[in-house]
């Protein structure tokens, strides 16, 4: 939509340079540029990819930069089995599918009580979660398996009887972290969402919850599904805490599995790749789910015409 | 064994710990005491003092070495009736976290490295005693079992295998310029000059990781000031900024035109890489190195490294250790002890070195037929040394070195000229965090 | 317009106090204005009011327990000598004077963390914006450029350590390939070891992740721009550039405020690339990274690494009053 609203004013843009007829260049210099980038930004990765078909022989003695030898998917197969990455998979997602979205659900609600309910001491709060968010994680690791090691849990929660090396700590610590990020970016969204719905909403007798989770959230889809694209990513990728406060390695999450494909000694770079790649593949699964969500815009304008 | 927390290490064994610890726990709030309940989880397979259940941390995450420590571990649990639950995580995440392990939810057994970096943790009350358990080995040299006690003079750290550092080179690179091995500083430095004549790099050096270049710093200490100044110096006993110190960047400095370029930027594997494909000469490094050599292994030599000062001569090998420890908080002890005891036998040492040939068994029966010709040299190298030393981040206190000496190789690396800066420097920094003992 | 004050229950939800429960709150706020409570009584039910306490409360709870409380413990870490197993002496100020006078890769790590900051919100952050610039309408193979120019943002830690190696390894990387200075006799840049020159290659890395995060932030935050503002401005005769920039960027403000503390924090909490090419040595050094050397590895210094983290606490806390002084003059307009 936006396009067609941009496309009136373009040839106008381009009026200083040239004259009307210049739309198509400027559109196929658009093109040029963006693929550019694109390939620019994609290079990396791509090179990657073709390091992760090449056994280590074949790069090692001709270099990563050269033409292939041996194609092969078996670095994939083998990083797969040799990491224990299925078990590793279950655990990330264990400890980020909840994580995740109980932060959003938090941030939501608590971006809620600050930009629509307008509680007093909203601002305050939102300070509060703001610069939480800003604090260096290292600087709570100690403190905070300190804490962890001291609190009791059930047998049926952990094995281990305490928060420290539980999936329930990491996903607490997560929450508590990310939470300030997402009430931040929510606070800041929903403040520019138009208020009208919610005011008949109130007006209907409708209750916080109804004015929340009915009215005020399916507007933040854009924001949402941006947020849970980086949060996920975040959270997926995270080592810093798993590491700290986690000591049995079946439980570590798969950045970990990564790490058992790093040999103390012998370093096969290619597999490692191969398994990077693995890794990698829910975080952008996710992106080109989610991808639809925050870039298909919304009717947002609707009530204002 | 019951310790709530780190401040507080006082065990208790009365019958009724139990009922008084919940008490105390209900009363403090938040305390609990994982291994006493543990061990009251009855049917949770976890422990007991009586279980048969012994649980083993370990950092042997690549695939071989995993291998290799099942096996030994399956040899255990045939001969004893025992099971043993093995926790691998890799061996980087392990060493991290080894202090949040130890006083967290440690395993009865771990595997750890022999040195300074075992005594501290020794020191620190978080491992348990084994004086016992080495009274019964048999085929432990002195030099081993020396390397395995703490500085209180009981047994800590039960050896598995060792690898040797020394300068490595390819046999028929050696052969077709018809170089002879240098026993000397001045044969050595004479063969890196020849080497450049010949469009060969001398040396392969890479120090990217901040580790491989403290090989180098110690055994030209120990060549040029002698094991015993090497080992106080590690122990902290020494002032860096001591002419004797100096004098070894100095002569490093002498090493530097001979090296590869850009060797901040490598990674040993790299720089072993160049020496595989004989753009470099030689390379000191431990024995692990003939693992990025894949087939071309069997080209691959060594020579022990140059003697400096004829005092010392070549008498001293950094030979680091790597072997198993018993946790302070370990719930099945005395299981825990039949594992370590098991593990000490030749037995144990031959079942993992027929899976991982690289490294080798400290124990005088172990069956070295089996061994490659670079593991019988290796073999040799340290059965002649006089002295073994560990190495700098395993011989000095770990905050030191990882704060302060990975920095200033790396700096002298850069910036050779000013010796006398850094090792002012260094000796600084070292005051101050010798200061915070305790 | 709207009745803005009917519209607003003044309501109050227990201090930050966590999860106070909202009725104890009542009737201090009864006695002060009265008006105001009985409005928020008729506003809120008792279901509300047990809602908002508990839904609030919870992640105030979470927020203060472990990341406030503890962030303060470690600054009361910051004056003993701990080092995480024995009991912790307490030596005042001397980690600090440690550290501003005796641990070099210090100021080199500040040095960085402020280049990083520069470099992210001169370069990476307006390039994020120009790509969502460009990607917020409907093109050809716009889904494919966004997708392209995210991916860098999913890629965990080993992956970047092989990509810095594969592109910028001094002998056979890709770069100095392309550049030809890998032959005999030539001097391939140190794009890796050389300590001067690192730090921007690690930039140029961070800038590449850092502009497909913040195209995406833009990306959603442009969608919730009226579109009618664009098509008024157009109407007015305002060209692309200057309803950008005169229209569609200052409706934006929300999205430029979560932008610009994004930069903020990623140039503070920067960590992951230096750590994965070298370990954040030999000209690689950040506070994060000196702190993880200090408190995480084996090295276990507490009170001192403490120490560094109070440092970048206390940079941190200087972005937070500047952003709490834009926000309370955004309140008051």
């Amino acid at each position: 939509m936006t396009a067609i609203a941009a496309g009136p004013a373009t040839p106008k843009a381009t009026g200083a340079k040239g004259p009307r007829a210049a739309v198509a260049p400027r559109r196929v210099g658009l093109h040029v540029f963006l693929a550019a980038v694109s390939l620019l930004w994609l290079a990396p990765l791509l090179l990657a990819v073709y390091a992760s078909l090449r056994p280590y022989q074949e790069t090692a003695k001709y270099g990563y930069f050269s033409l292939p030898h041996h194609l092969s998917f078996a670095y994939y197969r083998e990083a797969f089995t040799q990491s224990g990455m299925a078990q590793h998979f279950l655990n990330t997602l264990l400890i980020a599918v909840p994580a995740v979205l109980l932060t959003l659900f938090f941030a939501s609600f608590v971006a809620f009580c600050i930009a629509r309910v307008r509680i007093r001491g909203g601002f305050f709060i939102l300070i509060l979660f703001t610069a939480g968010n800003l604090l260096p994680p290292q600087v709570m690791v100690t403190p905070v398996y300190e804490l962890f090691t001291r609190i009791p849990l059930p047998y049926w929660m952990s094995d281990s009887l305490t928060m420290y090396d539980s999936y329930w700590g990491v996903i607490a610590i997560h929450i508590a972290f990310q939470t300030g990020f997402c009430v931040f970016v929510m606070t800041n969204f929903m403040k520019a969402l138009p208020e009208e719905l919610r005011e008949a909403a109130i007006v209907d007798g409708a209750g916080v919850w109804t004015q929340f989770w009915r009215i005020t959230l399916p507007l933040c889809r854009p924001a949402l599904a941006a947020l849970a694209t980086l949060e996920f990513a975040w959270i997926y990728n995270d080592f810093l805490w798993a590491l700290v406060l986690m000591s049995s390695g079946d439980k570590m999450p798969v950045t970990s599995a990564l790490n058992n494909l790093k040999g103390q000694y012998f370093q096969d770079y290619n597999l490692l790749a191969a398994g990077s790649v693995l890794v990698a593949l829910p975080t952008v699964i996710l992106f080109f789910i989610l991808q639809r969500h925050f870039i298909a815009g919304l009717t947002l304008g609707a009530t204002k015409g | 064994m019951a310790t709530p927390g780190p401040h507080d290490r006082t065990t208790s064994n009365s019958p009724t710990r139990r009922s008084v610890l919940r008490a105390a726990a209900i009363g403090a709030g938040a305390v609990t005491l994982p291994s006493v309940l543990a061990a009251c989880a009855s049917g949770s397979g976890a422990g007991g003092a009586g279980g048969k259940t012994v649980t083993f941390g370990s950092n042997w995450s690549d695939p071989v070495p995993k291998k290799g420590i099942a096996t030994a571990i399956a040899g255990f649990q045939a001969s004893s009736g025992y099971t043993v639950k093995t926790n691998t995580v890799d061996h980087n995440s392990f060493q991290e976290n080894i202090n949040r392990y130890l006083q967290g939810n440690p395993d009865d057994v771990f595997g750890w490295f022999a040195g300074y970096r075992m005594q501290y943790f020794a020191q620190k009350g978080l491992l348990g005693d084994i004086s016992d358990v080495w009274s019964g080995f048999t085929g432990m040299s002195d030099a081993i079992k020396a390397q395995s006690t703490g500085l209180d003079g009981k047994q800590y750290f039960v050896p598995l295998y060792y690898y040797p550092w020394a300068v490595f080179y390819r046999k028929s690179v050696f052969a077709q310029h018809g170089y002879q091995i240098p026993t000397t500083w001045d044969q050595y430095i004479a063969l890196a000059k020849q080497m450049q004549k010949d469009g060969l790099v001398p040396i392969s050096f890479s120090d990217k990781d901040g580790w491989p270049a403290m090989g180098t710093f110690d055994y030209i200490n120990m060549r040029l000031n002698g094991y015993d100044f090497h080992k106080s110096l590690m122990g902290g006993h020494e002032d860096w900024s001591d002419p004797k110190v100096k004098k070894v960047f100095d002569t490093w400095r002498e090493l530097l035109p001979f090296y590869q370029q850009g060797a901040l930027g490598l990674t040993w594997q790299e720089s072993a890489q160049a020496l595989q494909q004989k753009k470099t000469g030689m390379m000191t490094l431990g024995m692990f190195l003939g693992q990025q050599f894949g087939t071309d292994v069997s080209d691959l030599d060594f020579f022990a490294y140059p003697a400096i000062d004829p005092a010392n001569g070549q008498d001293a090998v950094e030979a680091p250790i790597d072997g198993f420890l018993l946790s302070r908080k370990a719930k099945n002890v005395t299981a825990a002890k039949k594992l370590l005891a098991f593990l000490g036998t030749a037995k144990a040492e031959n079942d993992y070195l027929s899976i991982d040939p690289t490294e080798l068994g400290v124990n005088s029966s172990v069956v070295t037929t089996g061994y490659s010709p670079l593991q019988q040299s290796g073999a040799k190298l340290v059965s002649t040394a006089k002295s073994i030393s560990q190495f700098m981040d395993r011989d000095c206190r770990p905050d030191f070195v990882s704060t302060v000496m990975i920095q200033a190789l790396q700096t002298f690396l850069n910036n050779p000229n000013d010796v006398d800066g850094l090792c002012n420097s260094i000796q600084r920094q070292k005051t101050a965090i010798y200061a915070t003992e305790g | 317009m709207r009745p803005k004050a009917d519209l607003e229950p003044a309501v109050s939800v227990g201090e930050p106090t966590a999860g106070a429960p909202a009725s104890a709150a009542a009737p201090e706020t009864g006695r002060r204005r009265p008006r105001a409570a009985r409005r928020r009584i008729r506003r809120l039910t008792t279901r509300d009011r047990l809602v908002i306490t508990v839904l609030l409360g919870l992640p105030l709870l979470f927020t203060f327990v472990l990341v406030w409380a503890t962030t303060l413990a470690s600054v009361g870490l910051s004056f003993t000598n701990w080092d995480g197993i024995g009991s912790a002496k307490f030596v005042g100020i001397d980690n600090y004077k440690e550290l501003f006078t005796n641990y070099p890769p210090f100021a080199t790590a500040i040095w960085h963390n402020l280049l990083w900051l520069g470099f992210l919100a001169l370069v990476a952050t307006p390039l994020g914006l120009l790509f969502a610039v460009l990607l917020d309408r409907k093109i050809r193979f716009g889904r494919f450029y966004q997708s392209a120019l995210y991916l860098p943002v999913v890629l965990s830690l080993a992956v970047i350590g092989f990509i810095s190696q594969l592109i910028f390894a001094r002998d056979d990387g890709i770069l100095n390939t392309l550049l030809g200075t890998t032959g005999p006799g030539q001097h391939p840049v140190d794009w890796i070891g050389d300590p001067h020159i690192n730090i921007w290659v690690v930039l140029v890395m961070a800038g590449w992740r850092h502009a497909g995060y913040v195209m995406v932030l833009y990306l959603a935050g442009l969608k919730g721009v009226d579109p009618s503002l664009k098509e008024a401005a157009a109407i007015d005769g305002a060209n692309a550039r200057q309803t950008f920039f005169r229209v569609v960027f200052p409706v934006m403000r929300p999205v430029n405020i979560i932008v610009g503390v994004i930069t903020v924090i990623e140039a503070l909490r920067a960590f992951d690339i230096v750590y994965a090419i070298n370990g954040g040595t030999n000209g690689l050094e950040l506070l994060s990274v000196l702190i993880t050397d200090n408190i995480i590895g084996e090295a276990s210094r507490i009170g001192f690494g403490s120490a560094i983290a109070v440092v970048l606490l206390l940079i941190s806390v200087g972005c937070i009053v500047a952003y709490c002084m834009t926000e309370l003059r955004e309140e008051k307009s």
